[in-house]
């Protein structure tokens, strides 16, 4: 491995600073090219080795790295808490070190605790990404989501100036670079969700508005730090919104009380269909996944032809393709932000 | 080379195009980027002006399969877009300057996965020697004869011969 490339990672949004995330999307937009090749894949990576490693259960996020990195021509480990020898008692630390001396270069790290991505830095030489930790980030879900919002937002320029683009001339479309002045509602358990909190930090990196929704039991008890308002009143804020993202609710929340019932989450604050006649005039909806549909948004709604919620997943490849070349690609460390830098490596 | 001597070239190395491929019916331009789409974008112009046929035109960034990633920043830097079926056509691809040979080698690499081309052609505007593979161009404007450390500079105003700048080796 080349000097230098070993030391860097991705498992906060902090990592990331809005030149960052841009040269991400950058780099997304070419890998979407790639995509629509009679072979859909480069030898970008050759010989580099990807372990995915979910502690936790996944199948969209697994599948996503895992095909992100074959196109890329990577090798690929899989490993799956299951059926390994954490099972027979064998401690995180020592799992990690044993993967590490088979030799990655890039681990993708999944875990049902806040923290383990961050932790298991210092114990391989490999890049680290962040698959998802407990309530704490999914920064590559947040890195897909932003990318999928300005993806729509350049068509939606380009279809008003004419043709997005003559056949055989180069060139796709073009547009607002970022998401400033875009207004977005987060909309549901704000609080244990680590989609929310990478969202947030990087739609505001981008200069987007952002509005957490939810019920008080569900929203985070402090906004201290945080660029962003809240409140429990969906449809007080429903027609202000360009995008209403809708978090995944999960069944043990009315289970400990912080929700009365899943029928009444959905009654005042599920994408029902009533809402979706009174969204704003362009407004996006999308959803993480996996969707439970007459909870958090009823399925004539996912379903409206401003639902993203295909296009996020179909995106999640291509963004996450961009983060392992620019991990493992050796074009240099990511720029860290100022602004968040007291925090990242906290 | 001054401005004239590139257009002089351009239409020469058209007319060999043309001659070669006994027409234009099977003929793919494929312009490499950033510094071989200008020229390719102008061979196709002169092409039509020459055949009247309009020749379709496609650019390649090579990065991904740059064989120097890992060693140096590797980028694209420009988009790729060949919206035209390559099978069984004849790709010219077009480039400024063709040096060490490595760039051809990624883009030959990359044309492979759009398709098997009948042939692949190579049409540089200059060549300035201090190859490291087997690459050979097929169109040349100019053979210009450089030290490893100089840098050749295509522009609309002609072709410039300059000194190194610290980090353009890997050109």
């Amino acid at each position: 491995m080349i000097a230098g490339t070993g030391t860097r990672h991705l498992v906060s949004m902090t990592d990331l600073d809005r030149e960052g995330i841009l040269g991400i999307f950058h780099l997304a937009d070419a890998f979407k090219e790639v995509a629509e090749r009679p072979i859909p894949r480069v030898p970008a990576l050759r010989g580099k080795t990807v372990a995915t490693l979910f502690f936790e259960a996944s199948t969209r996020t697994r599948l996503s790295f895992e095909t992100a990195a074959k196109r890329l021509s990577a090798d690929v480990m899989t490993f799956s808490a299951s059926a390994s020898s954490l099972e027979k008692g064998e401690s995180l630390r020592d799992t990690i070190e044993t993967i590490d001396a088979m030799g990655v270069d890039a681990m993708i790290v999944r875990h049902k605790s806040s923290g383990v991505p961050a932790q298991v830095r210092a114990w391989t030489k490999a890049s680290v990404v962040n698959g998802g930790d407990g309530q704490h980030e999914h920064p590559t879900q947040a890195l897909l989501d932003c990318y999928t919002i300005r993806e729509a937002l350049r068509e939606r320029a380009a279809g008003a100036h004419g043709a997005p683009g003559v056949p055989g001339a180069p060139g796709g479309p073009s547009g607002p670079e970022d998401l400033s002045g875009l207004r977005v509602g987060i909309v549901g358990d704000v609080r244990h969700s680590r989609v929310a909190r990478s969202g947030v930090l990087a739609m505001t990196a981008l200069g987007a508005e952002v509005v957490l929704v939810g019920p008080r039991t569900l929203l985070p008890p402090s906004l201290d730090g945080w660029p962003v308002k809240s409140t429990p009143d969906l449809d007080g804020v429903l027609g202000t919104l360009d995008v209403v993202y809708l978090l995944r609710i999960q069944q043990e929340r009315s289970e400990s009380g912080l929700l009365p019932s899943l029928e009444e989450y959905h009654r005042r604050f599920g994408l029902t269909r009533e809402r979706a006649t009174r969204l704003g005039e362009g407004a996006l909806v999308m959803h993480p996944g996996p969707m439970n549909r007459g909870v958090e948004i009823a399925s004539e709604a996912a379903d409206l032809p401003c639902s993203l919620i295909t296009r996020q997943v179909r995106n999640g490849v291509f963004v996450r393709m961009a983060v392992l070349f620019h991990l493992l690609g050796a074009s240099g460390p990511l720029p860290v932000s100022p602004h968040f830098a007291r925090t990242a490596d906290a | 080379m001054d401005t004239d001597e590139v257009s002089r070239a351009l239409k020469r190395i058209a007319h060999e195009v043309i001659e070669r491929n006994h027409g234009l019916a099977e003929v793919v331009v494929v312009g490499l980027q950033t510094g071989g789409v200008p020229l390719a974008e102008r061979l196709v112009r002169v092409l039509k002006e020459i055949e009247g046929v309009s020749v379709p035109f496609g650019t390649l960034d090579v990065a991904f399969y740059r064989d120097d990633i890992g060693l140096r920043p590797v980028l694209p830097e420009e988009v790729t877009s060949i919206q035209v079926e390559l099978t069984g056509r004849t790709v010219v691809l077009v480039d400024d300057v063709l040096f060490t040979g490595r760039t051809v080698r990624a883009a030959l690499d990359a044309l492979a996965d759009y398709g098997r081309a009948r042939a692949v052609q190579l049409a540089v505007m200059v060549d300035r020697g201090h190859r490291e593979l087997p690459i050979r161009p097929d169109y040349v404007g100019k053979n210009l004869p450089t030290r490893r450390d100089e840098v050749v500079d295509v522009t609309a105003e002609g072709v410039d011969l300059g000194e190194l700048v610290a980090d353009r080796s890997g050109r």
